[in-house]
């Protein structure tokens, strides 16, 4: 059972087949409220709209990278809090600390599985769940 | 080699002539010797340097004439972005019908699910007679129905299989395009590991890493040292962090 099944899910990717993948993965799972955007230039605006309450992003993108989208969420009063899932093919050590610094909730390495990404949204609400 | 052995066997002959007049104290003669073996060395490094020389200047005059190079410049590279655009292209394509085949599909077999799950826990109720006659009756209703509509929708199912499958053929071009295509770049390699070896710089071996571009997608066998080799490695390292 998804911990909330009405949450909006914004999913951030250049690559359209990859957001219908997340898509499709997200709705199996129980989220059928999630909207798509192709980078963080236009993920932004939407966030900063109000109304979402989980944020997937990839790291490389032209315009604004996943990265720099995570450190903006965290920089937002309003967004800091917004829990952010890293979907992304940079697999460097360096990176994944570099994201954790700048405060991802999870990291996952592409190629993925559905059960990874089960995995890792079950163990984000759970951390949230905890600290309420 | 000839050569050598020749200038080897004369260098030979003249330093046992400078030890003989050494030893028998003729500094004149000995100094003379001296003097024509230096003669023998330039003249030997004279004729190295004129053998490079003329190795260059044929190398080059070869590269002048060389109509590989210009091919590789003003036709092969050109080729190879547009082959591996299409590479791109069709991946792409073969991706978005395989998805819209998938989210055509989905649907039905939910609702195939939904209506035999259904239709079960009816069936069993009914094995356990604790259905009465009037409900039986709906319930055989729903499964002529769900008979009927299951067909039709199998056979929807079926052709959006057979969809995933043929979408998959792009395999097969796009394998023999980005083989020519590792053909040309071997060949490009190639030469210019002949230039780089006829100009004599030397090649450093050391790869430097772009530390301004992002890494993108691990290759297997060419993965950078610092990149984690899985999931497993990210949450280890992730629970390292307090994660």
């Amino acid at each position: 059972m998804p911990a909330n099944p009405n949450m909006k899910i914004l999913i951030v990717d250049d690559f359209s087949t990859m957001r219908r993948i997340i898509k499709n993965l997200l709705r199996d799972l129980g989220y059928n409220n999630t909207a798509e955007a192709d980078d963080g230039n236009t993920a932004l605006p939407m966030l900063q709209k109000g109304g979402y309450d989980f944020l997937v992003t990839d790291w490389n993108m032209p315009g604004m990278t996943g990265i720099d989208l995570l450190r903006a969420v965290r920089g937002d009063p309003q967004l800091a809090s917004l829990p952010v899932l890293m979907v992304t093919a940079e697999a460097k050590r360096e990176q994944i600390v570099e994201a954790a610094e700048a405060g991802v909730n999870g990291y996952i390495i592409k190629p993925f599985t559905a059960a990874t990404l089960k995995e890792k949204l079950d163990k984000i609400f759970e951390r949230i769940d905890a600290q309420k | 080699m000839a050569r050598e052995i020749g200038i080897n066997a004369e260098l030979i002959s003249l330093a046992k002539d400078l030890v003989k007049h050494l030893e028998e104290g003729d500094t004149e003669a000995a100094t003379g010797l001296i003097d024509e073996l230096a003669r023998v060395r330039e003249t030997e490094l004279f004729q190295q340097i004129g053998k490079l020389t003329r190795e260059l200047h044929n190398a080059i005059t070869e590269f002048d004439y060389d109509q590989r190079l210009s091919d590789f410049a003003h036709h092969e590279m050109p080729d190879a972005k547009e082959r591996l655009n299409y590479v791109i292209s069709m991946t792409n394509q073969a991706a978005n019908r395989t998805l819209t085949a998938i989210e055509a599909a989905m649907p039905i077999c939910e609702t195939l699910y939904a209506e035999s799950s259904g239709l079960n826990m009816q069936w069993q109720r009914f094995t356990k007679r604790e259905m009465s006659v009037g409900e039986f009756r709906e319930v055989s209703k729903t499964l002529r129905k769900y008979l009927q509509d299951s067909e039709a929708q199998l056979g929807q199912l079926k052709s959006h299989m057979n969809d995933i499958l043929m979408a998959q053929e792009f395999q097969d071009l796009t394998g023999q395009i980005i083989n020519k295509v590792i053909k040309m770049v071997e060949d490009v390699e190639n030469h210019l590991v002949n230039l780089i070896r006829v100009a004599g710089i030397g090649v450093t071996t050391q790869k430097q890493e772009n530390n301004e571009e992002l890494a993108g997608p691990q290759v297997p066998n060419l993965s950078s040292a610092s990149a984690v080799r899985g999931q497993d490695e990210v949450d280890e390292l992730l629970s390292s962090l307090g994660f």
